[in-house]
């Protein structure tokens, strides 16, 4: 009896170790379930094994005591989390990594094997070096330009906007309650040939500089790079300015007034106050932007020609239409070792440690 | 207003307004050099939007601005040689102590060199030269305070400008930094011109307060020349503590005036019978500390009688409240050594003071009696 008792307290005292112990044990299972580690009677026996666990910490929640809930909160609370991700992230990158080492016995085979097959990746960049770069270049000049138009508006709205503030963030917001497809799609008509754009520029005879920039080609506007590069400078844009306009909104009106005090002029005050302390928002804003931008695959395949396809547009094309897994798996793994490469490499040169 | 050689910043009969609303009336005063000058009122009185205008942060609907003998209106803040701390200290969070000290020479371009001694001799003013290298986040308020100073005091400006500056600090950590603030003026010899709210703080640092209310300044004068001769009801409510007896002036006798109380009873006040005549309603004040309570009647100066209605022990001191047979309640403030022990609560009591102690001042006031036992009163001065 009073060894129960003594195990039960320990049992207590530890039980953070075991709230740990029971997640990690939980997200295995469910990985093992998701990426079909297992087959046959073996799934009932995880399926088991992850119920069990799952009971056995709640038991130790309400048997316990306070001190034991006390400990087991914060993995209480990570759990769900945790666990969604395990089956929705861990698990289909562990399958994604796997199929592209695989191959296919035929095009049409549904079956792969696992077989180190290292010609996929070898196979993305060679057949798809084109569009990888103009992912990283589109998705580039697109967050340049998202922070050019951003961060004035966000400025704007942060400290002139007085009483408006919140109807002009909500014009911003408002055009995305519709449809992403819709406006992108959207654009193709306000950029089509006979377009209202292009007429208004044939009308002023802008089209000739357009050229020189290589923002029209032959007279159109819609299906080239610009076009590209502006769909997804448009459809960003909010990613971009939100998080700036929370780091301008934050900044003490009083900081600015002290700069003027202490005889800086607005431009000077600007650069050595207000611009330092809104740099956390333009990076949030760049991750937001670049990260997805890179991987889009809407706006090259609205606005865009063949010869403007983005990486994106070819996993989908890779998945869904050639029924290539392999080396669409291989491309997305590149897509997103690369991404985290240039997250990473930027969050070093510069990160803030406010971020970190 | 006579205008001296050795004033700093002259008010010219400056006002502003927003609308319809005035919030500084026709504010016409000077600030001398080296002087230690408080702008006292309550919220709301027009003593911030006075020191903005100073600053450069606001303009004046009418009147000028002048410093240093210069009409500077319209010279923006960056280009006026005054720096301020604001309240809240707005310091950059993202700089050093050092860079936050150093920001206004760089602004003025001044050598790097000459910038590092002169940051470093200001930090050793304000005893801060080891927290150079820190962040502002990094220090606590009173250091913050500190901060604030060096990095105005550093431009060796003509005026210093300090709105509510220790407002944000804890009630130890004030008191202190009063003397502190005080040391410091004295050390750089720069006019400091500060807005506060807080009377205690005025008659503590000030050379000269000016006592504000509704965009209007009541009254300019000394520490002493304001709490002892205060210029309007407002002002004596205001400073300090006061009991308020309205009544009208009965006679003069000699130079001192004879003022029946609405309460019944006539006292005297010595001399001001140039100030009052005969009729007009006026107020007696009478400062706690200058009252006697006693059991028995004195016989000695003017005296009212009453009921103890409350004793309250601080230490030193005992207040004690007594009420008048009209109800009106007058606060004392009594060395508490003496004969405490024998006053109970609810004895007659008779309260003395000096020909002298009381003072005239003309109106009547909203409600008779102390201000230090009307919470409303005191709400509305803070």
């Amino acid at each position: 009896m009073t060894e129960t008792v003594e195990r039960n307290n320990r049992i207590a005292r530890n039980a953070d170790r075991v709230g740990l112990g029971a997640m990690i044990l939980a997200s295995i299972c469910l990985v093992a379930l998701g990426a079909h580690w297992v087959s046959g009677p073996m799934v009932s026996v995880i399926v088991l094994v992850l119920v069990a666990v799952i009971v056995g910490v709640l038991v130790l929640a309400y048997t316990g005591g306070p001190e034991a809930r006390r400990l087991l909160a914060p993995y209480g609370l990570l759990k769900p989390g945790m666990l969604w991700l395990a089956l929705f992230f861990l698990a289909p990158v562990w399958s994604l990594l796997r199929i592209s080492l695989s191959t296919k016995e035929s095009r049409f085979s549904v079956n792969y094997n696992f077989s180190w097959a290292f010609e996929n990746y070898t196979k993305a960049f060679s057949d798809f070096g084109k569009q990888f770069e103009h992912a990283f270049v589109y998705a580039a000049i697109a967050t340049v330009l998202t922070i050019l138009i951003g961060y004035p508006l966000a400025y704007v709205i942060a400290f002139r906007g007085g009483k408006y503030k919140n109807i002009l963030l909500g014009l911003v917001v408002v055009p995305f309650f519709t449809s992403y497809l819709i406006r992108t799609i959207a654009w193709s008509t306000i950029l089509a040939d006979r377009g209202i754009v292009v007429r208004a520029l044939n009308a002023v005879g802008l089209e000739r500089l357009f050229e020189w920039m290589h923002i029209m080609d032959n007279g159109k506007l819609l299906n080239t790079p610009a076009a590209v590069i502006g769909g997804l400078t448009y459809n960003f844009l909010p990613f971009m300015l939100l998080p700036i306009y929370v780091s301008l909104e934050k900044i003490d009106t009083n900081l600015v007034n002290a700069a003027g005090d202490l005889y800086s002029s607005a431009s000077r005050a600007f650069r050595k106050v207000v611009l330092p302390l809104s740099i956390p928002g333009v990076f949030a804003g760049t991750l937001l932007t670049f990260i997805p931008a890179a991987g889009d695959f809407v706006n090259a395949q609205f606005l865009g020609n063949p010869n403007t396809s983005m990486i994106g547009n070819s996993i989908q094309d890779q998945f869904l239409k050639q029924n290539n897994y392999p080396v669409a798996s291989a491309m997305a793994a590149v897509l997103m070792v690369s991404i985290a490469t240039l997250v990473l490499l930027y969050t070093r040169i510069f990160g803030t440690e406010d971020l970190a | 207003m006579g205008e001296s050689a050795s004033d700093v910043i002259v008010l010219d009969h400056v006002s502003k307004r927003y609308g319809d609303f005035v919030a500084v009336h026709d504010a016409n005063f000077s600030i001398g050099s080296g002087e230690f000058f408080a702008m006292l009122g309550p919220s709301g009185c027009g003593k911030t939007t006075t020191l903005k205008m100073i600053a450069g942060f606001e303009q004046p609907t009418s009147g000028r601005v002048l410093l240093d003998g210069v009409d500077v209106s319209d010279v923006p803040p960056y280009k006026r040689n005054v720096n301020t701390v604001f309240q809240q200290y707005a310091l950059f969070p993202h700089m050093t102590v050092f860079d936050n000290v150093a920001f206004g020479p760089r602004s003025k371009k001044v050598d790097e060199s000459k910038i590092k001694t002169s940051v470093m001799e200001m930090l050793e003013i304000v005893r801060l030269s080891e927290f150079a290298k820190r962040k502002p986040s990094q220090l606590s308020g009173g250091q913050q305070q500190r901060v604030a100073l060096a990095r105005a005091l550093v431009n060796y400006p003509s005026a210093l400008l300090l709105d509510e500056p220790l407002a944000a600090l804890d009630l130890k950590l004030r008191e202190a930094m009063q003397i502190e603030l005080k040391r410091i003026q004295r050390e750089v010899g720069i006019s400091f011109i500060f807005v506060t709210h807080d009377q205690g703080e005025a008659l503590t640092m000030s050379d000269r307060i000016a006592v504000m209310s509704q965009g209007h300044v009541e009254q300019i004068g000394t520490p002493q020349e304001i709490y002892r001769s205060p210029a309007s009801l407002f002002v004596a409510g205001f400073i300090g503590s006061a009991n308020l007896l309205p009544g009208t002036v009965k006679s003069h006798e000699g130079n001192d005036v004879v003022v029946a109380l609405k309460s019944g009873s006539t006292i005297r006040v010595a001399g001001q019978a140039q100030a009052h005549s005969v009729g007009a309603p006026v107020s007696v004040m009478l400062r706690p500390e200058r009252l006697r309570p006693s059991n028995q009647a004195d016989g000695t100066g003017q005296s009212l009688q009453g009921t103890l209605t409350d004793l309250v022990f601080q230490g030193a001191t005992a207040r004690m409240i007594v009420r008048l047979s009209d109800g009106t309640e007058l606060t004392c403030l009594a060395d508490s050594s003496a004969r405490m022990p024998q006053m109970q609560v609810g004895t007659s009591m008779n309260v003395s003071w000096d020909v002298d102690g009381g003072y005239v001042l003309a109106g009547w006031p909203d409600k008779a009696g102390s201000t230090s036992t009307d919470v409303d009163h005191i709400e509305s001065t803070l």
